[in-house]
């Protein structure tokens, strides 16, 4: 198990105060100049040296992200940051904890990580539901204001760098970088076509790079403590700690710094106190968050949990959110509650996504009741193939992939319901 | 899942807020909210202004507050933008209320994390208090509306009721919440279960016990 000493957040759980004091007694804003006058270039090596890969869910290795941004912006152009802070996929619960028990590790981070980018300023966009924690971290803004640490000069580094924070109004789509920028400049979230990329044209039309809140978080740790350190942890291309939000039906629902590649088993164990009524009652599980295919319960006990080990299982480790499913769970309603959240949160740009989720939700519902024929699983399956690849953003993908995961691992149990419902003989042996 | 709330007449809604402008206080905050943006990229604050807007009418009204269109014409007009433009994130984004709410705005989560933890419970406490999915009590108290992943789902599961989350939630916590708020009274703001502080595992943190007590600070044992 991760020492303590090795873990990032270190007020995760917010049992002591979130302000620049306590921040600072904890190891933030330690001598930031310092860690800048490597220069840009010096900072986005030692990131790709660590090996970070982006937790927002794609998992693009951050320091080549940074790279992609102009050299050479000028004032009419200039390079903006945006920090991804609308949390809104079905499990992830990360990122609302950094930032109202641990928000000055976010505010430090991004003025590394603009300065870096040779960013003007950073706009951290939060999501509208966040309404406390958008509290916390105005406040925590103002202080590093007050302190000189941000604006002029910002922590003395004689770079002017300023931090801006917006606040969404509910809607997911808006965690899709494009249509994050979309709804930053006062517009419908509609994500963009890609290219031009946001490292090209993006905010307001200038080089703009979206990155994670815990990968922005995490950058004056690995600076301070070093790439090799950060890379110590978790295997080959899977380097570093990461925040696992563990939900659903385990004993102790949690959020917990952990090793990348931890086995699922022992993530579980250590804890979250085991899953309800014991290892064999487990009957599925989403690893990284409602995009994901959910994993049938045998193939997922000893899964790494990172990216490569989560997509070795036909799954993926998103931003570690992993729910947990027991034998009680009514398995096809589960996956049709996630139907209706992408058929909520569509924004209606493309067709296959804006027709497609709707039609898709509506037959998971019959498939929950068993009011539907066997050939409308096959039906079902083709729909989400269709929809999946044929649209703009990754919405229409996210909204195919859980259905296409209950087909490929929970078809007998659909066929059950549709037989049940119609009245046929039961082939089941008698108890 | 509720079905669209009935928006008013539109002449009503004129002749009511037909002179809405903001507050000195809400200017105030308003100006410092454009000021976020890069000179004449203004429209940038229409959604912080439209919530701005939102809460000013809700503490004229009473309630939680919703946009009519003399109101949404306003903030449009305030950033010089056209009406259709504000009038689009206004109905985009599901934290505008586009119809009126009562005193408090009950949300609860009903996506799975929370389905999976016993969200059923909290809307049956909910509707055996005589709250309706997507309707306002008659006597205006309480507007019910079942929303999306609120992102709390190591605590669930949840309700948000106004600008307050509360977690660990089961039939009998949110019975008892419903009735102090009609009471008048403040209920415990985040997890119900007792000793539970925020998200770790329930009965006690397995990692960084060390900041339980004191802010501990780890560089020493590096």
């Amino acid at each position: 198990m991760l020492a303590d000493k090795d873990r990032i957040f270190t007020n995760l759980y917010g049992y002591q105060d979130f302000g620049l004091k306590a921040a600072q007694a904890r190891g933030d804003w330690d001598k930031t100049a310092n860690l800048m006058k490597a220069g840009q270039d010096a900072i986005i090596e030692e990131v790709k040296a660590s090996g970070l890969r982006g937790r927002g869910g794609a998992g693009f290795p951050t320091g080549m992200k940074w790279s992609f941004m102009p050299k050479a912006p000028t004032p009419e152009r200039p390079n903006f940051l945006v920090i991804n802070a609308d949390e809104s996929e079905p499990g992830s619960c990360k990122d609302r904890e950094i930032i109202r028990h641990d928000p000055h590790k976010l505010i430090e981070g991004a003025l590394i990580a603009g300065f870096a980018m040779r960013a003007r300023a950073a706009y951290i966009y939060i999501r509208g539901e966040y309404i406390f924690e958008a509290k916390v971290l105005e406040k925590a803004v103002a202080e590093a204001y007050s302190a000189g640490l941000l604006g002029k000069n910002a922590a003395k580094s004689g770079y002017d760098f300023d931090v801006f924070v917006h606040r969404g109004a509910g809607a997911y789509i808006c965690g899709e970088e494009t249509a994050m920028i979309e709804s930053l400049e006062g517009k419908k979230g509609q994500p963009r076509l890609k290219p031009p990329f946001p490292a090209g044209a993006g905010l307001y039309g200038c080089p703009t790079t979206v990155n994670n809140v815990e990968s922005i978080a995490v950058v004056p740790t690995i600076l301070r403590r070093g790439a090799a350190w950060f890379k110590s942890f978790g295997r080959e291309n899977n380097h570093g700690t990461k925040l696992f939000q563990i939900s659903g039906h385990v004993e102790k629902p949690c959020v917990v710094e952990e090793e990348m590649g931890i086995p699922f088993r022992e993530l579980i164990e250590k804890h979250c106190g085991g899953i309800r009524g014991g290892w064999d009652n487990l009957l599925a599980v989403i690893p990284g968050g409602s995009s994901v295919p959910l994993v049938p319960a045998a193939m997922m006990m000893d899964v790494p949990m990172d990216f490569d080990g989560c997509k070795a299982v036909g799954s993926g480790l998103g931003t570690a959110a992993v729910i947990v499913m027991d034998k009680s769970t009514d398995i096809v309603r589960a996956i049709s509650r996630l139907s209706y959240f992408y058929k909520h949160e569509s924004c209606g740009q493309c067709t296959p996504c804006r027709e497609g989720t709707g039609w898709m939700w509506r037959v998971m519902e019959k498939m929950r009741t068993g009011n539907a024929e066997i050939g409308d699983i096959n039906t079902l399956y083709d729909v989400t193939k269709q929809v999946e690849g044929h649209t703009i953003c990754a919405l229409g993908d996210a909204a195919a992939w859980p259905i296409q995961g209950l087909i490929k691992h929970f078809r007998p149990e659909m066929e059950r319901r549709i037989h049940e419902a119609k009245g046929d003989d039961m082939l089941e042996a008698a108890e | 899942m509720a079905d669209a709330a009935h928006t008013p007449n539109e002449a009503d809604a004129r002749a009511q807020f037909g002179a809405f402008a903001f507050s000195a206080e809400n200017k105030k905050t308003a100006d410092m909210y454009v000021g976020r943006y890069p000179a004449g990229r203004q429209q940038s604050a229409v959604m912080a202004l439209l919530d701005l807007a939102q809460r000013q009418v809700g503490e004229e009204t009473h309630t939680q507050g919703w946009l009519p269109v003399p109101v949404i014409e306003y903030v449009a007009s305030y950033l010089g933008m056209p009406y259709m433009r504000a009038y689009e994130v206004a109905t985009f984004y599901t934290m505008y209320n586009l119809a009126p709410v009562g005193r408090f705005h009950v949300q609860v989560c009903g996506t799975t994390p929370c389905m999976l933890r016993g969200s059923d419970d909290i809307m049956a406490a909910c509707k055996n208090r005589g709250l309706v999915k997507g309707a306002t009590t008659p006597d205006g108290m309480f507007t019910l509306n079942e929303v999306e992943c609120m992102g709390n789902c190591a605590s669930a599961p949840m309700v948000q009721i106004n600008d307050d989350n509360y977690e660990d939630l089961d039939y009998d916590s949110m019975t008892a919440i419903l009735q102090d708020l009609s009471d008048g009274k403040q209920p415990k703001v985040g997890t119900q279960l007792p000793g539970r502080h925020t998200v770790e595992p329930y009965g006690g943190a397995t990692t960084l016990q060390a900041m339980v007590d004191k802010n501990h600070d780890y560089r020493g044992e590096y």
